[in-house]
């Protein structure tokens, strides 16, 4: 390990490398995970266990390491998901699951790191967990709705998007700037 | 955010995005019974904030008005305790008159009862100076007819008679009196012996021997024999006897309350009288001669025999 890589070794304090990405390159990368996400399943329904813009969500969250800007991208792909959504599904749902997954990736991005696939294949089990957590909450006390709060469905779900993030993060990686 | 520490304003944004997309949500999510959520959501918010207002106003209001909206509080107070002591002193005046209003029925009904002998309504004005002679004031005297020895009656029985009459007053010497006297006789045997006061306020049957048939509770009523009284009206019920060397000591307790006299009626003629009775007073007419007596009129009769 370099003195220079990751670790300061005078102060014992961690400097994480905060990656930049190409001009717009989060917009289209968000807004396509969006589409792909309403706009696959159509064709292929068990691609409907996927949850692209969630992944997107984490992984920007993680990368970008800075909560306000990963909070709002969150809410802005959530917001969108709604919005493309049946009518049963209200706007403000997926969005706040979303704002909070993408508060507490940049948070816990700019504290670990989170470039290992080890890491990123937890990290996303966790934040599926959290964010299926917040909708199943959201849904019982606004919505009224007694969703179940895990279901086998959705460990397998959990595991499954862990994978593909796996390699949609390693594929997303190559939108970062060099530094 | 300009005033938020850096480290804390990715924490209020976030914050601040979820409420809004609570609101959000809030706005499109309508429940069945209670309408859209943010209505729900605002009215449980608020309603706390009103009922805790409106007891705090009220507590505030309330306390002010018990506690220091007080300064007409005493000026009404008193102003109340006047208007109360006036208000009993009229339910006192009225209930007086509602008294005198039977009693003066009462004396209505007697003198129809007794329409054709002669007798005028008095008022009772006053009693006598001291203790030791029983007497008492009518407010009428010889312009009204009364004259000295004419007989006063209630409807209750005998209650004295005439001693001196004024022009507008008359004095009547009780029969409690111990210088006062009646004819009488006992309702059930018809013995006559006269009756007296003695200053107290029972009176004494005399002259009943020993031997003489006597029981307590027999009644005791005029024999007309005075010249004052006409018969047959109530004097007393006997309440004790007792047996003496030669003659019973007999205690009556006088028919008329002599104690409060308010209104009395004087007969208005020194003539034998026959008067009528009514059923709840009813008078053996097998004790005495029927019709009125036909002895003169003696004008020391009705003091002691």
């Amino acid at each position: 390990m370099n003195i220079n890589d990751t670790f300061d070794i005078r102060v014992g304090e961690m400097h994480i490398e905060v990656h930049k990405f190409r001009a717009g390159a989060i917009f289209i990368a968000a807004a396509l995970a969006v589409v792909l996400q309403a706009f696959l399943p159509v064709y292929f329904p068990k691609l409907g266990i996927l949850d692209l813009p969630l992944l997107v969500t984490i992984y920007f969250g993680l990368s970008r390491r800075n909560p306000s800007t990963g909070l709002l991208l969150g809410c802005l792909i959530g917001i969108a998901q709604d919005a493309l959504s049946g009518p049963t599904v209200p706007v403000g749902l997926f969005g706040i699951a979303k704002t909070i997954v993408g508060y507490l990736a940049s948070s816990i991005g700019a504290r670990l790191d989170t470039e290992h696939p080890a890491a990123r294949f937890a990290l996303t089990i966790v934040f599926f967990g959290v964010h299926q957590g917040i909708v199943v909450l959201t849904q019982r006390l606004l919505l009224s709705q007694p969703e179940r709060w895990f279901t086998v469905h959705l460990g397998i779900a959990a595991l499954i998007n862990a994978v593909v993030a796996v390699f949609l993060f390693l594929l997303l990686d190559r939108l970062r700037k060099a530094s | 955010m300009a005033g938020i520490p850096s480290r804390h304003r990715s924490l209020f944004l976030l914050g601040g995005v979820i409420l809004l997309q609570v609101l959000l949500l809030a706005v499109q999510i309508k429940r069945d019974s209670q309408g859209r959520l943010i209505r729900v959501w605002t009215v449980g918010a608020v309603s706390p904030f009103e009922r805790a207002g409106a007891h705090g106003i009220g507590g505030i209001r309330s306390a002010w008005n018990h506690y220091f909206a007080l300064q007409n509080t005493s000026r009404e107070n008193e102003q109340l305790k006047r208007e109360n002591d006036a208000m009993k002193l009229q339910i006192t005046q009225l209930q007086a008159k509602a008294a005198e209003a039977d009693r003066l029925a009462v004396l209505l009904k007697f003198h129809q009862t007794n329409v054709d002998v002669p007798m005028v309504g008095a008022r009772v004005i006053g009693g006598s100076a001291d203790s030791a002679s029983q007497t008492i004031y009518l407010d009428r005297g010889e312009r009204d007819g009364i004259k000295r020895n004419m007989g006063v009656i209630t409807p209750e029985g005998v209650v004295g008679k005439v001693i001196e009459s004024y022009k507008d007053t008359s004095q009547v010497l009780l029969l409690t009196d111990k210088d006062s006297g009646v004819g009488a006789m006992l309702a059930d045997s018809g013995i006559q012996k006269p009756v007296g006061g003695t200053g107290e306020s029972m009176l004494v049957m005399k002259y009943v021997p020993n031997e003489d048939d006597v029981a307590a509770g027999q009644r005791v009523v005029t024999s007309g024999m005075d010249r004052i009284f006409p018969r047959d009206l109530p004097v007393g019920t006997i309440v004790d006897i007792k047996a003496g060397s030669t003659f019973k000591q007999i205690r009556v307790r006088p028919a008329a309350n002599l104690e409060r006299l308010q209104e009395v009626f004087v007969l208005l003629t020194l003539k034998p009288l026959d008067m009528k009775h009514d059923s709840a007073d009813p008078a053996p007419q097998s004790a005495a001669p029927s019709g009125p007596s036909t002895a003169t009129a003696n004008p020391t009769a009705g003091e002691k025999p």
